[in-house]
């Protein structure tokens, strides 16, 4: 098969950045590059500081120190929703959908940000709301058909499978059609059928949008396949950065993940 | 020929039917496609001008008459254009199983010489590249859904808007092309060839002319009194003779709109989001729908689940009766009626069946029940009896006069005969051209003056069709009476006590049968009367277990004696046999079809204890554990006489 979309240029510059819980240092002075069309993952034993990572980039946590440029923007404080509009979506490891809305709605609500309409010409429903809503939909049923999920539409995501409800988590974060998708442990707790369909929706949602990713996973032959790029973390300290390949024989990656004889 | 009207009889063919139907109905509903979750609709006059851009795209990328294009996916109005483009200027389409692995595949597409192919998605170009090598034949390969596919940077991969987009422009150079070569068509062209499963041996392909299929097509149309305004869900593989028949040829020739579901799993919302007035569907469909609604039953509130059961009981009495238009009481009347505004709509309305005037099931026997249910829900289920070779109709069911256990009567301008041997004949004018490079099968199904061998038995009751078994099965007892073998052990394990039956009988005196219980239902049921067993062995050869079976052999007895052709093979001794038939012994295929030769082999001693007057039988058996260790069993197993059913006594209602 042919080549994937170019990678173009940095995207997401992480650059120094540090956190601290209390006396346990999450982070520590972590920098790295994410460019523009690239699978990266980031990866490390239990408590190594991956989710705290992308819970800094999305804006959840503020760093202590150093600074997160998306886009040619540098910034230390930012909120979550103001992430979200610059385009940065992602997944949760413990899903967060509401379970008790349809796989339509909770999709819908990935639109939320990028609604114009204020409440009251929402409740009035006619007019300018409900051609907004229809665009929305759109969107929606688009990505819909990108996952193949059309036979759950209606149903609430609470009554899925635990890997049919991975995809409507991916569904939501890509209704906000992001630049950046964020997506921690996408295949944690899933069947093998079900990694290959999400590993398979990943790269064609990389290939079709040229949509960046950033994931967390433990599964290392998923891991190995499909990123262009791994960052290795290990006690909040990046320990690796590399190609798959180059990351696969580095002695300190080997030694974080089997322990060292003292 | 488009602007003037055509002359009746000159419509012989699909293409010029399309033509036809953009003319006279341009803007009624042809095709809709549920997608993005909205119901997508072509009007003919819409389809008609697709087809004509693909059909144009398919010259100019080479396809001459004559070639073959296969076609693979799920039901779509995309893939049912491209076989009516095909169709147009003379190619003829070859549907093949979109669930078919690359081998299969590749076995059809080399035998058939396929060049072009025009497939759904993704999953279809990967397999097709996978035997693209073997396949030598194979040239082009036109793809729908772009999806995964925009770096499969390959000179012979299309995409079907880009191949409809030269077409236009094609068309623009050379206006009359299109037209010209839907006139040449003529109703003795293939029009489509379809690959037969076939039970033995490699598949067979049929090769079906358009006579065959629009005057079959418009036969039943008249039969059945379908129109325009019909609507039908085109949910059944593509490369089965039924959905070219109804999909195509009927949905043309009668003008009607042929829906397409969103994906396979959601057909069933889609139905009820179409509401089809005319549908087809086999046994195993109405069986799971029907176990959904009794599941969903029996988590419903109690109000609800006594409102189902009362008139559910009501419906089973009269509703058929109703159906059917027999006399039925005033009240009985007013209760259905009743029952119709709480029950019977409702339900129906949920499952999608609320305009549905006529719908047919075969391909297998339907369970009398299942087919009860939907029957008296008011809903009118036909069997038909039909092959690929036929185009589909041999016999359907008359309006009014539905027997269970016949499938009806020879459809229109069909002929059945029953040859010496009870083998079943037809000739119609669905009867196929031909198998493609085959002329030995063709000679050996096809006679000269084009009668077709089915190779079932079955005999006429009352003008209706009775299928029995399938021909080479079928013997006859010493004193000539036929013995249907299948027929008796099916309708044997329709009891749920029963696992497996093999009956005996050709060439002997009486009929007789061995006989496995069904160890978790009888063992359920020896439970609940405090019968104790150790196992299967056991519990076999306990006398309320023979009790049992014995009423179960008389029920099929006394079903028997009520046909004349096969009263004379009512089994008269039968033995509950001492272990599972089993597929590691040898005993059933892996399918779990019976091997019923083997099975008198290993028997003989049992078997002939059957045929002499003795009442029990001592074996020896020699059993392999799962394990791989074998042992012998000692046994005596005890041998019955079963009643008669001669004495016509009313059935007993099936044991509780």
């Amino acid at each position: 098969m042919s080549p994937r979309n170019k990678i173009g240029d940095v995207l997401l510059a992480v650059d120094g950045v540090s956190i601290s819980f209390g006396g346990v240092r999450a982070l520590d002075k972590v920098s790295f590059d994410v460019r523009a069309h690239e699978i990266l993952a980031i990866i490390g034993p239990n408590g190594a500081g991956k989710s705290s990572m992308l819970n800094c980039i999305n804006g959840f946590y503020h760093p202590q120190e150093g600074s997160i440029t998306f886009k040619g923007q540098r910034r230390r404080q930012m909120q979550t929703h103001e992430a979200a509009l610059q385009g940065i979506a992602r997944t949760f490891q413990n899903i967060a959908l509401f379970k008790g809305m349809s796989t339509l709605d909770n999709i819908m609500t990935g639109r939320n940000l990028k609604m114009k309409r204020n409440f009251l010409w929402q409740a009035l429903y006619f007019g300018p709301a409900l051609r907004e809503e229809l665009e929305h939909r759109a969107v929606v049923e688009n990505v819909i058909d990108f996952l193949e999920i059309e036979s759950i539409r209606k149903t609430p995501v609470g009554r899925l499978p635990y890997g049919l409800q991975k995809r409507v988590e991916l569904g939501r974060a890509l209704a906000a059609e992001p630049d950046l998708l964020l997506l921690d442990e996408p295949m944690a707790g899933m069947n093998y059928e079900e990694k290959e369909d999400m590993v398979r929706f990943i790269l064609d949602v990389n290939d079709e949008f040229g949509t960046t990713i950033v994931l967390i996973e433990h599964d290392m032959s998923v891991v190995m396949d499909i990123s262009d790029r791994v960052v290795v973390l290990d006690y909040g300290r990046k320990i690796a950065e590399g190609t798959p390949d180059q990351v696969r024989v580095n002695q300190d990656v080997i030694d974080a993940y089997l322990g060292v004889g003292h | 020929m488009s602007g003037q009207a055509p002359e009746a009889g000159t419509l012989d063919t699909i293409p010029k039917i399309l033509v036809e139907n953009a003319r006279v109905r341009g803007e009624k509903p042809a095709n809709r496609e549920k997608d993005f979750g909205i119901w997508q609709t072509w009007s003919w006059a819409q389809v008609a001008t697709e087809v004509r851009a693909l059909a144009c795209g398919f010259v100019t990328l080479g396809l001459k008459p004559g070639d073959k294009l296969g076609i693979i996916g799920d039901n779509r109005p995309h893939l049912y254009w491209a076989m009516v483009a095909a169709q147009s200027i003379g190619a003829v389409p070859v549907p093949a199983y979109q669930d078919s692995v690359a081998d299969e595949m590749l076995y059809i597409f080399e035998h058939a010489e396929v060049r072009f192919a025009v497939v759904e998605n993704q999953e279809q170009v990967d397999k097709l590249l996978e035997i693209k090598d073997r396949a030598l034949h194979l040239q082009t390969i036109i793809y729908e859904e772009p999806r995964g596919l925009q770096h499969y940077d390959r000179p012979f991969l299309h995409r079907y808007r880009d191949v409809q987009e030269k077409g236009r422009a094609f068309d623009a150079a050379n206006p009359g092309y299109f037209d010209d070569a839907v006139a040449r068509g003529s109703g003795s062209d293939i029009a489509t060839m379809l690959y037969t499963s076939g039970t033995t041996g490699r598949p067979k392909g049929v090769m079906l002319s358009f006579d065959n299929i629009v005057i079959t097509a418009r036969n039943s149309i008249a039969q059945d009194g379908l129109t325009e305004n019909d609507e039908m869900l085109a949910y059944l593989p593509m490369a089965w003779v039924g959905d070219n028949l109804y999909s195509v040829g009927q949905a043309y020739a009668a003008g009607f709109c042929v829906s397409c579901p969103e994906s396979t799993e959601t057909v069933l919302e889609d139905l009820r989001e179409i509401g089809p007035t005319y549908f087809f569907a086999p046994p195993r469909i109405f069986e799971s729908i029907l176990t959904t609604v009794t599941i969903r039953m029996e988590d419903a509130a109690a109000i609800k689940r006594k409102a189902f059961h009362t008139f559910m009981e009501h419906a089973r009495r009269v509703g058929t009766r109703i159906l059917d238009g027999k006399p039925v009481g005033l009240i009985d009347r007013l209760l259905y009626a009743v029952g119709q505004v709480l029950v019977y709509g409702p339900l129906k309305n949920v499952l999608g069946f609320s305009r549905i005037r006529l719908a047919y099931t075969a391909g297998e026997a339907i369970g009398p029940d299942i087919f009860a249910f939907y029957r008296s829900l008011g809903m009118n289920v036909k069997q038909l009896y039909g092959s690929t070779e036929a185009s589909v109709y041999i016999t359907t069911q008359p309006d009014g006069d539905v027997r269970p256990d016949t499938v009806g009567r020879p459809a229109d301008g069909v002929e059945v005969k029953i040859t010496d041997e009870g083998e079943v004949m037809f000739r119609s004018p669905g009867v196929f051209v031909a198998y493609y490079k085959n002329d030995d099968a063709t000679r050996a199904t096809k006679t000269a003056d084009g009668w077709v061998h089915t190779g079932d038995a079955g005999y006429f009751t009352d003008g209706q069709l009775k299928i029995i078994d399938r021909a080479k099965d079928v013997g006859k007892l010493n004193d000539g009476t036929l013995f249907a073998p299948k027929y008796l052990e099916n309708k044997l394990k329709f009891f749920p006590y029963i696992k497996e039956a093999v009956t005996f009988g050709h060439g002997r005196d009486y009929a007789a049968a061995i006989i496995n219980i069904d160890l978790e239902a009888v063992g359920d049921w020896a439970e609940r009367r405090n019968i104790a067993y150790t196992g299967y062995t056991d519990l076999a050869r306990q006398r309320p277990v023979y009790e049992l079976v014995r009423d179960c052999v008389a029920k099929v007895n006394a079903d028997l004696a009520r046909d004349s052709h096969l009263a004379g093979s009512q089994i008269k001794r039968f033995l509950v046999l001492h272990k599972e038939l089993d597929a590691d012994d040898g005993e059933l295929t892996r399918t779990r079809k019976v091997r019923r030769s083997f099975v008198a082999d290993k028997y003989g001693q049992i078997i002939k204890a059957l045929y002499s007057g003795t009442d029990h039988c001592p074996v020896k058996a020699l059993v392999t554990f799962e394990d791989g260790r074998t042992a012998t069993i000692d046994a005596d197993l005890p041998i019955w006489e079963a009643p008669g059913g001669a004495a016509a006594a009313a059935p007993a209602r099936a044991a509780e």
